[in-house]
């Protein structure tokens, strides 16, 4: 249905949408994140969700202990490489549909740590990420600016034809291989089915 | 940096004398800190730490850490005489001497009674490869125990008669020292290729 049509129809008190829009509509303003921190930028998650910027403005007050109940997971922090079996283990454990934040220079590339020995350079080498957030911690309203984005995102999915998301495509996986710890670090370093590899984007 | 009266020439030469064949040098930290500290031979440095418990009252181990020193030359200019053509001349040599490396734990402790330290004292093992063990002072100071762990973590420092010695940060079944001066970090980084380009 055209735009103009809509509007003209609700001037005169008739209000016309489609089920994708509705359903659409109810996700993403009742996304649930995972209660998961792993450092400062936790903090500034939990501050976030508390009555100064009050996340539940936005449907996702309810920050669930259990990743069978969440939507959302929030990487908020350095992943180290003892930790990242477990970050993806949760992520597998969570139903579809589900999206990722990584929050913060570490969650995105390792930050000030990445040449640590024991720190994953960016939690994209193991989930898909849906957004990045810079900062190092972001402040509460970039939390808020990513939230915002992924809900734009959630909107904007269609629920038929070739560019519906991803756990609408049977094919598609929605759990990704754990990795395991080998004897100099993780073993696979990266999952190549995930991880945009910046050298093989610039080499096309 | 000493117990009130007493320095670290007193501390040393009472192990000398209370545990015999223990061998104790002063090692001179030449920086402004000057914080100088006790090197105690490995085979009586649980004695020495009993000693230093409970004669000195050092009742407190704050810190546990360790220091990698790799295999080194040092090259010292010496002038020596010599006759060259029938004339006496002063030559500048440069003597080198190789430094084989080791692996050296430091402990920093406090007396809680006389509210003094830290008191300084090292280990050295003899080498960074095969012979890497040194005592335990976990049955002295149990606030060892973790830091101790993390030293074996670490740098692969084995100590003998600790209770629980399992790596602390990295998971069973890594093989590597991280904090050790040679360690090279698997080649998992793009960017870093990238750079290099």
């Amino acid at each position: 249905m055209e735009q103009d049509l809509k509007t003209e129809l609700s001037k005169h008190g008739i209000f016309a949408t489609t089920f994708e829009e509705l359903y659409n509509w109810g996700r993403k303003n009742s996304v649930w994140p995972l209660t998961f921190g792993l450092a400062c930028c936790a903090i500034e998650m939990i501050a976030t969700t508390m009555a100064r910027y009050d996340l539940a403005r936005f449907g996702a007050e309810v920050f669930r202990p259990s990743p069978r109940q969440a939507d959302l997971m929030i990487v908020s922090g350095t992943v180290t490489k003892k930790m990242a079996p477990q970050v993806v283990r949760l992520y597998n454990q969570m139903p579809e549909p589900k999206y990722v934040i990584a929050m913060g220079a570490c969650a995105i590339s390792g930050g000030p740590f990445r040449d640590g020995y024991n720190v994953l350079k960016g939690i994209d080498r193991y989930i898909p990420v849906d957004v990045h957030i810079p900062g190092c911690p972001p402040r509460p309203e970039a939390l808020i600016h990513a939230f915002m984005a992924l809900q734009e995102k959630i909107s904007a999915q269609q629920l038929t034809g070739e560019s519906r998301p991803r756990h609408l495509k049977a094919e598609l996986p929605s759990e990704f291989p754990v990795p395991e710890f080998g004897e100099h670090g993780l073993e696979p370093a990266q999952n190549d089915e995930v991880f945009r590899n910046p050298l093989k984007v610039l080499q096309g | 940096m000493t117990l009130p009266g007493i320095t670290l020439e007193d501390i040393r030469s009472r192990l000398q004398a209370q545990i015999p064949g223990c061998q104790v040098d002063l090692v001179v930290n030449g920086s402004p800190s000057a914080q100088n500290s006790l090197l105690i031979d490995r085979q009586h440095g649980l004695a020495a730490a009993r000693v230093l418990r409970q004669e000195m009252q050092l009742d407190f181990c704050s810190n546990v850490t360790a220091v990698d020193w790799p295999d080194r030359v040092d090259a010292d200019t010496v002038k020596t005489k010599q006759i060259v053509d029938g004339v006496e001349k002063e030559i500048e040599q440069t003597v080198k001497t190789a430094i084989p490396g080791y692996l050296e734990v430091v402990y920093h402790l406090f007396s809680m009674s006389k509210k003094e330290g830290p008191v300084v004292i090292r280990m050295r093992t003899a080498n960074r490869t095969d012979d890497v063990a040194l005592p335990s002072l976990t049955p002295v100071w149990r606030s060892a125990e973790f830091q101790e762990r993390e030293a074996f973590d670490l740098y692969g420092i084995v100590f003998d008669g600790h209770p629980d010695l399992r790596r602390i940060l990295m998971w069973e079944g890594f093989t590597d020292y991280p904090m050790r001066k040679d360690y090279v970090p698997p080649p998992d980084d793009d960017l870093e290729i990238l750079r290099e380009r």
